[in-house]
């Protein structure tokens, strides 16, 4: 049996399996649910600090190669969220990352702001969104210096609110020119940690029989296997510029095989979502089985121990 | 293995079947081989997508009884024979009883229809099927004509209003059913508190109880989280609709609350 736990950022995880944010995160007993199938921490869908409407259905759809969605990020406020997270926590004692979103700069603030009050360890914010532009424009990841002011903002009210001790991981978004001066942008302007990626695109499907977008917002986020490709790739990079950067790689991984690339790749913690699409909501299980089953036919006894080892070959 | 595909299909509707004021069934020449108690997605271009039950699926065309209710149930019933509709799934458990058995289906409005479809099902298993519909009133009793074909099949009408059949709740009709005895399991579809009644009925005479519980959707396959009940953590779209009442009883949220778009809870 190989030590598959991982402490990221001062926090203890069972293994590095964390539910992404926006897949099962609606309530306290389903993502506690989560933990009982294997993974080792939970993300929040994102919080917005006051209630916001998606898009109507279709939201979200796949088939064995890809996955898409633009769900458009609803959320019934800080109130709901206080309430199932006291009934997570009544059920397991598993990390539980808080993601965060605003729309504009000051809703991020006062999320911040909100959020703080909760106890957070780990805050994770959500700049890269592809599906609300036609709310709020541009993801702020696609901008070098909004990027790095909604992360000094953030940061700020987090202190301000009591959550100094609170460390903070910027999601990032695929969808740039280049990942890694987004990274460092953010990184200067205090993110302790980095999540990559968000999904890629907006892609689009359409019905050829009624010649008509499917998804209701036309355009969604990428997920899925290929993402991969992409995901190790960007996860690669932003470690072989910040050596000991903590990263939650996320991006088309669904296998114990996959997940032992990606922390190769350098990242800490990898982020399972549509995992859930292709193998249902017990693959967190199954990926920490094909892990330790790995790291025992390859004589790994501790899985930090991969942790960007291929760039020590590079 | 199965082939993974959530991606909707549209699929023209061949025949409009106008059931009451109120209802309609659509019939699509496209099979998914739905099993009784699964749900398709519904999709109107532009408009939304929706979970509703599969009302039969012989394995060449599918039924979908749909009431207009609201936005989406009312753009149903504007469409007409030849327009698209977008189908994917299917999705959920299914109705299941033993060869020969005896059993109670217990429908309330619009649960007449899924229930049809199991006792379409069932009689071929050689099951002897007591089929109770409730309604408000006479006009609003669904598919008690085909019920009442089915070999096998007795049909017992309720009406909330006395207009036909017995006069009062369809669970009062389960009850001298059970009373009378034979009864091995009972398989519910409608208003949960009605649900609630029927099952705990059944557990009283000692017969099996399975329910369809029904909970804000978006995906229909275990990922958006909509779904998800308090107690047991999991999604009714995987582990349902159709449950076994020891687990629905796992369900904290049965009978009392469900959640809508936002997760927000709404008493019944």
């Amino acid at each position: 049996m190989a030590d598959l736990s991982v402490e990221f950022l001062g926090v203890k995880f069972e293994n590095p399996l964390v539910l992404a944010s926006g897949i099962l995160g609606i309530t306290g007993d389903g993502m506690a649910r989560v933990i009982e199938h294997g993974a080792g921490g939970v993300t929040t869908k994102s919080l917005w600090a006051k209630e916001h409407k998606g898009h109507p259905n279709p939201t979200m759809m796949g088939n064995e190669h890809w996955f898409i969605n633009a769900v458009g990020i609803p959320d019934a406020g800080p109130e709901k969220a206080a309430e199932e997270l006291a009934r997570y926590r009544a059920k397991t004692d598993a990390p539980m990352i808080f993601n965060i979103v605003g729309g504009m700069m000051e809703g991020f603030g006062e999320i911040a702001e909100k959020v703080a009050g909760m106890g957070p360890k780990i805050v994770e914010l959500n700049i890269s969104c592809p599906n609300v532009k036609d709310e709020f424009g541009k993801p702020m990841a696609c901008s070098i210096s909004k990027s790095a002011e909604v992360t000094r903002l953030v940061r700020s009210k987090l202190d301000e609110g009591g959550a100094a001790d609170a460390k903070l991981v910027v999601k990032l978004s695929p969808n740039v020119e280049n990942i890694v001066t987004i990274a460092d942008s953010v990184i200067e302007a205090g993110a302790d940690g980095i999540c990559a990626i968000n999904t890629l695109g907006p892609g689009m499907v359409i019905d050829i029989e009624t010649a008509q977008p499917v998804l209701h917002n036309k355009f969604g986020g990428i997920s899925g296997h290929m993402l991969k490709l992409l995901s190790v790739a960007l996860v690669y990079q932003i470690r072989a510029k910040h050596k000991d950067l903590p990263i939650i790689g996320t991006g088309g991984i669904s296998t114990g095989r996959d997940a032992i690339e990606m922390m190769m790749a350098g990242a800490s913690l990898i982020g399972m979502g549509t995992a859930v699409h292709f193998r249902g909501p017990e693959v967190f299980g199954k990926v920490a089985k094909e892990m330790n089953d790995w790291c025992d036919e390859n004589g790994v006894e501790k899985i930090t121990d991969i942790i960007g080892k291929v760039h020590a070959n590079t | 293995m199965q082939i993974l595909n959530r991606v909707p299909k549209s699929v023209k509707i061949k025949e409009i079947i106008v059931e009451n004021d109120m209802v309609k069934t659509f019939v699509v020449d496209f099979s998914l081989g739905a099993r009784p108690g699964q749900f398709v997605m519904l999709w109107i271009p532009r408009l939304d997508e929706k979970p509703i039950s599969v009302a039969m699926d012989n394995g060449s065309e599918m039924h979908f009884t749909v009431a207009a209710v609201g936005p989406f149930s009312n753009a149903m019933h504007e469409l007409s024979v030849g327009d698209f509709v977008g189908v994917r799934g299917p999705f959920g458990t299914e109705f299941e009883c033993d060869e020969g058995a005896h059993i109670a289906l217990l429908a309330g409005g619009y649960g007449a229809a899924p229930l049809y479809f199991f006792a379409h099902e069932a009689v071929k298993k050689g099951a002897k099927v007591e089929f109770i519909v409730g309604a408000r009133s006479a006009d609003l009793v669904l598919y008690e004509e085909r019920i009442s074909a089915l070999d096998c099949a007795t049909v017992h009408v309720s009406t909330d209003d006395g207009s036909k059949g017995h006069h009062g709740y369809n669970t009062q009709v389960l009850q001298e059913l059970l009373d009378a005895g034979g009864i091995e399991a009972v398989y519910a579809v409608g208003p949960e508190i009605m649900m609630l009644k029927g099952a705990e009925a059944a557990e009283a005479a000692g017969a099996k109880a399975f329910v369809s519980v029904e909970r804000y959707m978006k995906c229909g396959f275990g990922v958006c989280g909509n779904c998800v009940v308090d107690g047991t953590g999991d999604p009714v779209c995987l582990k349902g609709p159709v449950m076994p009442w020891e687990e629905v009883k796992k369900i904290e949220d049965f009978g009392k609350y469900h959640r809508d778009e936002f997760g927000k809870k709404h008493n019944f």
